[in-house]
């Protein structure tokens, strides 16, 4: 690219940013994902306890000025375990995103260029992977291969990429009637060619925002693998597995399980709130249904 | 001028919202007596839509009425409340909008949909209504109407459904006809049949008519006057056969000397720059920066539109008032290609969409058709061909197989003399790819929008030619040159570029692979006329400058005659003339070239199109012999039972036609 090119996709991509931040919603939920990451990044710097510490002689505590967000059933500072709840959580189910983006979203894009009966087969295929409850085939791998996170990434990346396929699909559907892919394919560009230079940039946008999404469901999912004790080992501080140890504790002591809750949801909400102002900044539709067939 | 003309608008200006607002219906003013017609002329974007929906207090989303009024009938339409628009709306004033077959609703019968319309502004009852429905589909000229009322829209024809919008228009007998774009889009035979109708209701009727159209000989022979529309403004105005006759403003002059006539045969003059942005309209005169004659005075001050005769008036500085001259054509330094080798030979295509999965075989009524039917053409090295025919006909499908982007069900294409074209673009050799090009009709869909101009060119080049960092730019930026571009468009996206900029970057990326076919798809029919000059006179540059052959396919017979050596006309996916493109025009052979020919509107009052023996009634039969044999006005019953071979008509001339002077002698 040269200087001058360059200098416009950073302007575009700035503007862009500039006006996300313009629109409450949207400055609120970049906030909010700010907010997280930074926590994520930097919180071992500065929470006040070590994560694991037990003490019975602070058990259940309710907040207070030495235990901002009190203290779970082993006598552990839930606000230290509430800031570093998220980290495994958020690498994971971001690495597990990138994983799904890049398979799905080329296969689908692949598949709307070719069409015919390849097309045909590998999405009768999807549909019924589809049809299966994500978090029962995530259990097969896991129970088989155990629920180390070189287990989870590529697992996790899998599920969620069959969605993506049919996302990136209809996308790529809009352009693939288009003449300028008849003149590249008049050309003679090969089919990997015309899914990289000529589709992809065009669906860009769409995926990008798809991406958003999918990384917030990517982080409830693994939250829910932790819950039902798949996820993360003890006594690494989880969100979903804070969730699920003290869940019995709702009615005594209902902090252990509110402050985590409150973590994981905003994080979510956050995502959400910044992908739809990116999509309407972006001109992509996601109220669009995917077409059956 | 009468003292109360049926309408009146003065000093009107729509602009667009906000407190920046930006007029694009710029201080115009117009009158129309009851039964007269007004045509209104100019470019894309010129105003000229906007003008007509103001008529009806119509102001489309984000733009607002700024100054002026519109009096119709003594009522002032923009200060009339909703309940006297809409008694007015439909009843008195009707609108009959450019795309009729999306206007009407696809899944409502047609006469219903007139009924909807009737029971509006009429007090008719069931009874009276459903006889008024097929009084007006046959007022419309529309075959068995009692039948046809009981069919949805996607059943009829696109000249069928503009009937059906005028009959749906004249329901509730306005004494305002308002025509938007009437024939843009439909096939020029059918096009001449909607303007003959126009023209016999007002004669019956006495509504008067005010119509917008890009193409000026649809005014010509719509309209008693005229008005041409530049930038938001009225730049003339003057009787319609007077200002054809003799345009006045440098941009009427100039207009109407950029559209191809078939009685010239010579591309006309472009008209340099382009129009100015909404907004960004020069002080002075709004023409100024384009005109040859552009004096200091015109950049300063804008000449008012002034009577420059009685019933004339025009914007002008310095008015002309000279006739048109017509450039005689060009001594012809056409291609004589004769004996040559061909580069291309085409034999016994034949290519059919029909599916073939079980689905698609079971779901769609199988149609039988091939879109191309045993055609044999060949092509010579620097030679220009022209395809021509009406949508359907099989011009951009023939294309479509030369360049290997839709399989061949039979026959042969043979390039250069050795190499077989019957594989798909795909699995072909690189040499081939690279030797033959194609141009697509609208450049908006044929450029990737994420792509910049340089990276446009640079596909071309980096798949068919080993080049340094060096040799590319070169190359780039010669070829930016030679379609009279430079250098400061290369970082550009297609959508900062006009229409014609568009285009001759898709011809550039065409050249880049220096073929020796260029394919060349309706490439001027989704540009402006003042465009498509330049984009003509280009693309003869640059093919003979190269030897570059081209199959020009397009619907505009003129265009086709100004650049092509020899015309190949196509009915139904048949080749049913071949001959040379002077010969092929002034004595057209087969019936349907005849009627094609004298279809033709010219934007000249003294033209007169349709001087044909009048259409015979249809016959629908399926024809096993003449696919024209159905629609053919001299017709006899063999037709529908054997293929005429081809006949010799004149040098180099052939037709397929059996009631061909020397083919009647072998009945």
């Amino acid at each position: 690219m040269t200087d001058r090119a360059a200098a416009t996709f950073v302007a575009r991509r700035l503007g862009v940013l500039g006006a996300v931040l313009a629109k409450p919603s949207g400055a609120f939920g970049v906030g909010i994902v700010a907010l997280h990451l930074v926590l994520a990044l930097f919180g071992p710097l500065f929470v006040p306890y070590d994560y694991a510490q037990q003490n019975v002689d602070t058990m259940m505590l309710a907040p207070s000025a030495e235990h901002w967000f009190g203290t779970d059933r082993l006598g552990r500072d839930v606000f230290t375990r509430t800031v570093l709840g998220g980290r495994e959580a958020i690498v994971i189910s971001t690495l597990a995103t990138v994983i799904a983006m890049a398979w799905g979203g080329f296969l689908g894009i692949f598949l709307a260029l070719v069409g015919g009966r390849i097309d045909e087969i590998i999405m009768r295929g999807v549909d019924a992977m589809l049809s299966l409850p994500w978090v029962l085939t995530v259990m097969i791998f896991v129970t088989a291969l155990g629920t180390s996170s070189s287990v989870l990434v590529p697992v996790l990346g899998f599920s969620y990429g069959l969605a993506v396929i049919r996302i990136a699909r209809s996308a790529a559907l809009d352009f693939v009637a288009r003449d300028f892919i008849l003149a590249a394919q008049a050309r003679g560009e090969r089919r990997w060619t015309i899914v990289i230079r000529e589709l992809l940039p065009n669906v860009r946008d769409a995926l990008s925002v798809e991406a958003a999404m999918q990384w917030s469901w990517m982080i409830l999912g693994f939250s829910s693998l932790s819950f039902l004790g798949f996820g993360v080992a003890p006594p690494t501080p989880d969100w979903g597995l804070m969730i699920s140890d003290s869940r019995g504790l709702m009615a005594v002591a209902p902090w252990t399980v509110l402050w985590p809750m409150a973590a994981l949801s905003t994080l979510v909400i956050g995502i959400n709130l910044a992908a739809d102002a990116f999509a309407k900044v972006l001109g992509v539709d996601r109220t669009r249904k995917v077409p059956g067939q | 001028m009468n003292a109360a003309p049926l309408l009146a608008v003065e000093h009107l200006t729509i602009a667009t919202a906000g407190p920046h607002g930006v007029p694009i219906v710029d201080d115009v003013s117009l009158q129309l007596d009851a039964g007269a017609t007004l045509g209104i002329a100019g470019e894309s974007g010129c105003g000229k839509s906007t003008l007509l929906l103001a008529i009806m207090s119509i102001t489309r989303t984000g733009l607002v009425h700024r100054a002026g009024i519109c009096r119709f009938d003594g009522l002032s339409l923009f200060d009339a409340t909703e309940r006297e628009l809409e008694r007015i709306r439909g009843s008195r004033i009707a609108l009959i909008p450019q795309n009729a077959g999306t206007a009407l609703t696809p899944t409502i019968r047609v006469g219903d949909q007139i009924d909807e319309s009737l029971k509006l502004h009429t007090d008719l009852d069931r009874k009276q209504r459903q006889q008024r429905i097929v009084e007006l589909l046959d007022a419309v000229h529309l075959p068995t109407p009692a039948t046809l009322a009981r069919r949805f829209p996607h059943e009829l024809s696109g000249g069928q459904l503009q009937r059906v919008a005028i009959a749906m228009a004249l329901a509730a007998e306005p004494v305002l006809l308002l025509l938007d774009e009437p024939t843009t889009g439909l096939d020029v035979t059918t096009q001449l049949g909607i303007l003959d109708l126009l023209v016999e209701l007002r004669r019956r009727t006495g509504v008067a008519m005010v119509c917008v159209s890009h193409d000026l000989g649809v005014i010509a022979r719509l309209s008693d006057r005229m008005m041409v529309m530049y930038a938001g403004q009225s730049v003339e105005e003057a009787p319609t056969s007077s200002l054809l006759r003799r345009p006045a403003h440098p941009y009427a002059r100039s207009l109407i000397a950029s559209i191809p006539r078939l009685s010239v045969g010579a591309i006309p003059a472009a008209i340099p720059g382009r129009p100015p942005a909404p907004g960004s309209a020069p002080a002075g005169c709004r023409f100024a920066p384009r005109c040859t004659k552009a004096a200091a005075i015109c950049i300063a001050a804008a000449p008012p539109l002034s009577e420059i005769e009685p019933g004339a008036r025009a914007a002008c500085h310095f008015p002309d008032t000279a006739p048109l001259i017509w450039p005689a054509a060009e001594g012809h330094s056409k291609h004589e290609s004769a004996s040559s080798k061909p580069l291309l030979a085409i034999d016994d295509l034949v290519v059919s969409y029909a599916r073939h999965g079980l689905i698609e075989r079971t779901m769609r009524r199988p149609t039988g058709a091939n879109a191309v039917d045993h055609v044999e053409l060949s092509l010579h090295p620097g030679e220009i061909l022209g395809l021509v025919g009406e949508s359907g006909s099989g011009k951009s499908t023939i294309l479509r197989a030369i360049a290997g982007l839709w399989p061949a069900l039979d026959g042969e294409i043979r390039f250069a003399g050795k190499y077989d074209l019957d594989r798909p673009a795909a699995t072909r050799e690189r040499s081939v790819l690279r030797a033959i090009q194609l141009v697509f009709q609208n450049p908006d869909a044929s450029l990737n929008p994420r792509h910049t101009v340089r990276e446009i060119l640079a596909q071309p080049l980096r798949l068919y030619f080993n080049l340094s960092r060096a040799a590319m730019a070169d190359r780039m930026s010669s070829l930016l040159r030679d379609v009279r571009l430079d250098d400061g468009y290369l970082d550009r996206y297609p959508a900062q570029l006009s229409g014609g900029e568009r285009q001759r970057i898709a011809i550039a990326r065409a050249y880049a692979a220096e073929p020796d076919i260029l394919l060349c798809d309706e490439i001027t029919s989704a540009l402006d006329v003042s465009v498509q000059a330049s984009i003509l006179h280009l693309l003869r540059d640059l093919s003979g400058s190269r030897g570059t052959a081209c199959i020009l396919v397009s619907h505009d017979l003129a265009v086709v005659q100004a650049l092509a050596d020899r015309i190949a006309v196509l009915y139904r996916g048949r080749l049913v003339e071949l001959g040379p493109a002077k010969g092929v025009c002034a004595a057209p052979a087969h019936p349907y070239t005849q009627a094609l020919i004298a279809a033709v509107l010219e934007p000249d009052p003294d033209h007169d199109a349709g001087r044909v023996p009048a259409p015979r009634e249809r016959d629908d039969r399926v024809s096993a012999g003449c696919p024209y044999a159905g629609r053919c006005s001299i017709r006899i019953e063999r037709c529908f039972e054997e293929m005429p071979h081809w006949h010799d008509v004149a040098t180099g001339q052939m037709a397929r036609c059996i009631m061909l002077p020397g083919a009647v002698g072998a009945l």
